[in-house]
């Protein structure tokens, strides 16, 4: 009842993993793993901290040495993109005019980072790839000017990151504090303090206009407010969309990425997993899309589980972390939408603590300001769904009418 | 199977000691400690799957050894 042959289409973090867990779980059938990219795996999160400073070679973010790859007994084929699906048939043609037929397939795409009109400019950059990392971290190297648009994680990341090799920064972005939509304006404004502190200059709560250039080279970047701020390099970190082009028409359910069901299913004998995939999540009983590695890599495993007739929904407790100057914020659960928020352990004065979100009365998610351990401990009351009073002293508690970005609070 | 860690590359996530909490364990500051760099058959595959999901990548196996 196994099949005989797997198709994973996306060498990354998420395909790695589908391939891994296979043969994990003793399957010995044919496996391919087909990827855009020339590189052999490598890993993301890396790439806007370490391999941006200097601190990991390129090289060194290769997500497995050779000989566990060949261990995998997968043939790679990389550099050459797919164009084209045919659902039915389960086959895949590649930009090359190669033809992969499966019993299953899997995609594990990925994303493209938003652009903004007037980006062909030299010194404009965005980050998503390695050669991307590299590109940057060559530009960033002759000492510019360095704006930054896009006050999510990724912006914020890069921002710290340019700052520490001693760069001038300023992070522009909508909101009103750094990441103020996902994680509130109480913890946002600590990261915004925290930038401030390290001499990132902060333009928030202003959209971007334009990017003006000289010559067909970036020279700053206009905010709606009519400002102008020079730039040498301009980063854009304004999210990213599902790499699906090339499944339009193909028949596959796509919206907001490759629409499956709860166990991550898209079509007959076809899979999604990673940051491409939007399924429904049983436990919370809504559907979702999650951006981050650990994801990737456990929605990646579940595939591989149900490929192999498991048949179990794919029901994670969110996780992701992010590296800015000295400080490691984790985050378990989800804290969009949330109405509660409060300090349970450390004090953000000290550099230190960890802060419990709530929705309806329930935690949801927990996040750790170089606290990881202590954040750590607090998850089962995120998996638990535990009622926001029997962990949170009601004078720590803050409940928010209005939700998290529309009212400044202290706790 | 001979497990290795790789530091400098740990980011303190925790999610190996979820999976495999007799292999694996955190400082305070949530480096990861090793805690079986041998460990018997019975943890192989908790073992193998911490090493697929640790988000560091800081976690290699040399199966043969
Ligand atoms: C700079 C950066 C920093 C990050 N930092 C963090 C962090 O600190 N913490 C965290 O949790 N997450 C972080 N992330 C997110 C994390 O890297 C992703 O969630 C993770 O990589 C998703 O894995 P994936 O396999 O789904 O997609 P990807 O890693 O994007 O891999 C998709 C692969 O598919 C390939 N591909 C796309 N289209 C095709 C096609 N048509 N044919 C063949 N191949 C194709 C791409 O080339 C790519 O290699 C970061 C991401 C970036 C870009
Ligand atoms: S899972 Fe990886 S990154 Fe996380 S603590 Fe363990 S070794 Fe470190």
């Amino acid at each position: 009842m196994n099949p005989s042959s797997v198709l994973v289409v996306g060498a990354s973090v998420g395909g790695l993993a589908v391939a891994e867990g296979l043969r994990r779980e003793g399957y010995e059938g044919a496996l391919t793993l087909l990827g855009a990219e020339q590189h052999l795996p490598y890993d993301r999160p890396p790439l806007s901290k370490k391999v941006l400073s200097g601190a990991l070679a390129p090289a060194q973010t290769q997500l497995r040495p050779e000989a566990a790859l060949e261990r995998l007994g997968a043939a790679l084929v990389l550099g050459d993109p797919a164009v084209r699906l045919d659902v039915t048939a389960r086959e895949v043609t590649t930009a090359a005019g190669r033809h992969l037929r499966a019993d299953v397939l899997v995609l594990a795409l990925g994303l493209q980072p938003r652009r903004l009109p007037g980006d062909a400019l030299a010194g404009v950059h965005v980050l998503r790839t390695l050669d991307d990392a590299i590109a940057l971290r060559a530009a960033l190297l002759t000492g510019p000017r360095v704006v930054v648009v896009g006050d999510g994680v990724l912006g914020t990341e890069i921002a710290a990151t340019a700052r520490s090799m001693g760069l001038d920064v300023t992070l522009v972005g909508p909101q009103p504090a750094p990441l103020a939509n996902q994680l509130g304006l109480r913890v946002g404004g600590v990261l915004a303090r925290l930038h401030e502190g390290h001499g990132v200059v902060l333009r928030l709560g202003v959209g971007v206009d334009d990017l003006l250039g000289t010559e067909g080279r970036v020279s700053g970047v206009r905010l709606a407010s009519g400002e102008v701020l020079p730039a040498d390099v301009v980063v854009v970190a304004m999210g990213s969309r599902p790499a699906i082009g090339w499944l339009e028409g193909s028949g596959l359910p796509l919206a907001d990425g490759i629409v499956c069901d709860a166990r991550c299913k898209a079509a007959d004998g076809i899979y999604a997993v990673g940051d491409v995939a939007w399924w429904h999540h049983e436990g919370l009983g809504t559907g979702m899309r999650l951006e981050n590695r650990t994801n990737a890599v456990e929605q990646g495993i579940a595939v591989a589980g149900n490929i192999l007739g498991k048949d179990r929904p794919y029901t994670p407790v969110p996780y992701y972390w992010t590296d800015q100057f000295d400080v490691k914020i984790q985050v378990h659960g989800l804290l969009s939408g949330h109405t509660d928020v409060a300090i349970v352990e450390g004090d953000p004065a000290r550099g230190q603590f960890v802060a419990l979100y709530g929705r309806h009365g329930q935690v949801t998610g927990v996040l750790g300001w170089n606290m990881m351990k202590q954040a750590r401990q607090f998850r089962p009351h995120v998996v638990e769904r535990t009622a926001w009073n029997d962990v949170v002293p009601a004078t720590r508690s803050v409940t928010l009418a209005d939700g998290p970005s529309t009212k400044t609070v202290a706790i | 199977m001979r497990v290795i860690v790789d530091l400098p590359k740990c980011c303190g996530a925790g999610q190996c000691v979820l999976i495999a909490p007799q292999v694996f364990d955190q400082q305070d500051d949530g480096i990861v400690i090793l805690l079986d760099e041998a460990p018997p058959k019975e943890f192989h595959a908790a073992t193998r799957e911490a090493a697929s999901v640790c988000p560091g990548a800081a976690i290699q196996l040399e199966e043969d050894a």
